[in-house]
């Protein structure tokens, strides 16, 4: 596949007070982005543990965003924005080490009222994942082969 | 040979530890020899591969293996064990989840050759000899040439039972000789659980910790410290200190050694029921609790954890949600 055809898969885990209601604007207001986010309604981003994120990319999805009330003060439980903070600088760099691009897993702070910021996030996630191609994960990741000209036991 | 159910015990990549806790059952070992007929043992008996295979299908009663799978010998091995035998046990964390070689899946056959035949000091390899699959020696003072074969090297370290299809689980690096009575009494009594459970409380080690009183109402980290550059106190949660424990994120089975030895835990029990990822499970509880609401800040803090994966997934990297890291994009 080439890269003008790929399409990144992204999985938007988006809390359910303020990013979710976000992206609801965008859609009510016509904003025109690009459709490869595939949302989730989560209750709040503190909710997203990291399982949630690397099961995402262990799946099949080319990218993930997580979105949340802007912290210090906009989270409806209080802290979970600053939960979600506190675990993505860790994460990413876990990432790294598995050779997961930055650019495909993203955190953004998106208010009810900021639809055109939402529609901004995936056009701009679309646009770096692009270039990157498939994550091809596929359970582990497919270039590397499990097993060298296997003989299965009857065959023996 | 009598009517006694048979036994085997077979090690692949693994330390030879998992083979310390069968003789840690001490006198017990003399009970099992009673009940049981040992028809493999690799590391005390010398039974061939031949004598496996003229078995019949599950003519073993039970097939005890250790270490993870990384090399077609390995893994031919553990097929035929699969076959003559009635019930599998993966034993200890290597079987389990990957265990420490599982490691290995940080890199791939050929990182590791190189490392290994040619970057590290001591090696004198100045014609970059690897080994290979087929092999000729010449043989000329004897009767040569031989053509050999050696086993392939996988670029992937798997879990046992990404190789065959495994009935128990004995975690632990190793499983302490309590477990492995318990599941010896089990499997000799038909007192078996469900198939795939793992042969331990299903309860995670925070629990049980006999530090677990120390641990504050409001547990926060401001600081990562190390076992390597200052000591623990011997009576505080290790986590209160700072120091990284799996506990919050690991089964717990295990008696407590490492705590009692003033070491936090690492993790070798894998996670209890219902965690699918280990190392994404104790990421996700050690950085909720940073003392602190600033990014600046939070990635300093963080920044302390020198190598993420490989603390978070120390025994569980093949058997996790990713198996391995990425090569080549």
């Amino acid at each position: 596949m080439s890269e003008r055809d790929f399409e990144p898969r992204i999985i938007g885990f988006l809390c359910r007070w303020c990013s979710y209601p976000g992206a609801d604007l965008a859609g009510t207001s016509r904003i025109t982005y690009p459709p490869n986010l595939i949302p989730i309604r989560v209750m709040c981003s503190g909710r997203v543990d990291p399982t949630f994120v690397v099961k995402a990319l262990a799946d099949g999805a080319d990218g993930v965003l997580i979105a949340g009330c802007h912290p210090p003060t906009d989270c409806h439980y209080q802290s979970g924005n600053i939960k979600a903070m506190r675990r993505y600088p860790l994460l990413m760099r876990m990432l790294d080490q598995f050779g997961i691009e930055r650019e495909r897993v993203r955190l953004e702070w998106i208010s009810a009222s900021e639809g055109p910021k939402f529609a901004h996030v995936v056009a701009e996630m679309r646009e770096a994942i692009k270039p990157l191609g498939p994550l091809k994960t596929n359970g582990t990741f497919a270039d590397v082969s499990f097993a060298r000209e296997r003989v299965p036991f009857n065959e023996r | 040979m009598s009517g006694k159910p048979k036994v085997a015990f077979y090690w692949c990549a693994s330390c030879g530890g998992c083979e310390e806790t069968v003789v840690d059952l001490n006198e017990d070992i003399l009970k099992v020899v009673d009940a049981v007929d040992i028809v493999l043992w690799p590391v005390a008996l010398d039974f061939k591969r031949r004598d496996i295979e003229a078995m019949a299908d599950g003519e073993i009663a039970v097939s005890f293996i250790n270490g993870a799978v990384r090399l077609s010998e390995q893994e031919e091995w553990v097929e035929l064990l699969r076959h003559k035998s009635n019930l599998v046990v993966a034993f200890g964390s290597c079987a389990h989840l990957g265990g420490i070689p599982g490691l290995g899946n940080v890199a791939n056959r050929e990182l590791i050759f190189q490392r290994k035949y040619v970057a590290v000091p001591t090696a004198d390899n100045p014609d970059e000899v690897f080994p290979s699959e087929a092999v000729t020696v010449d043989g000329t003072e004897t009767e040569g040439p031989y053509d050999l074969d050696l086993p392939s090297f996988y670029d992937t370290v798997k879990t046992l039972d990404q190789s065959i299809d495994v009935d128990y689980y004995l975690p632990g690096c190793p499983p302490p000789s309590n477990l492995v009575w318990d599941a010896v009494t089990a499997i000799l009594e038909g007192k078996l659980p469900e198939k795939g459970t793992v042969l331990a409380p299903n309860r995670t080690l925070c629990e049980t910790c006999p530090r677990n009183e120390t641990k504050p109402e409001e547990l926060t980290i401001s600081e990562f410290k190390r076992v390597a550059t200052s000591t623990p106190d011997p009576e505080e949660c290790f986590l209160a200190q700072g120091y990284i424990c799996m506990g919050p994120a690991t089964r717990s089975g295990c008696g407590e050694r490492c705590i009692s030895g003033n070491m936090p835990c690492r993790g070798c029990f894998g996670p209890p029921d219902g965690v699918v990822d280990q190392g994404t499970k104790i990421l996700s509880a050690i950085a909720s609790i940073i003392d602190s609401t600033d990014k600046q800040e939070i990635e300093r803090i963080t920044g302390a954890i020198a190598d993420p994966l490989g603390t978070f997934y120390r025994f569980s990297l093949p058997g996790s949600l990713l198996g391995r890291t990425r090569m080549g994009g």
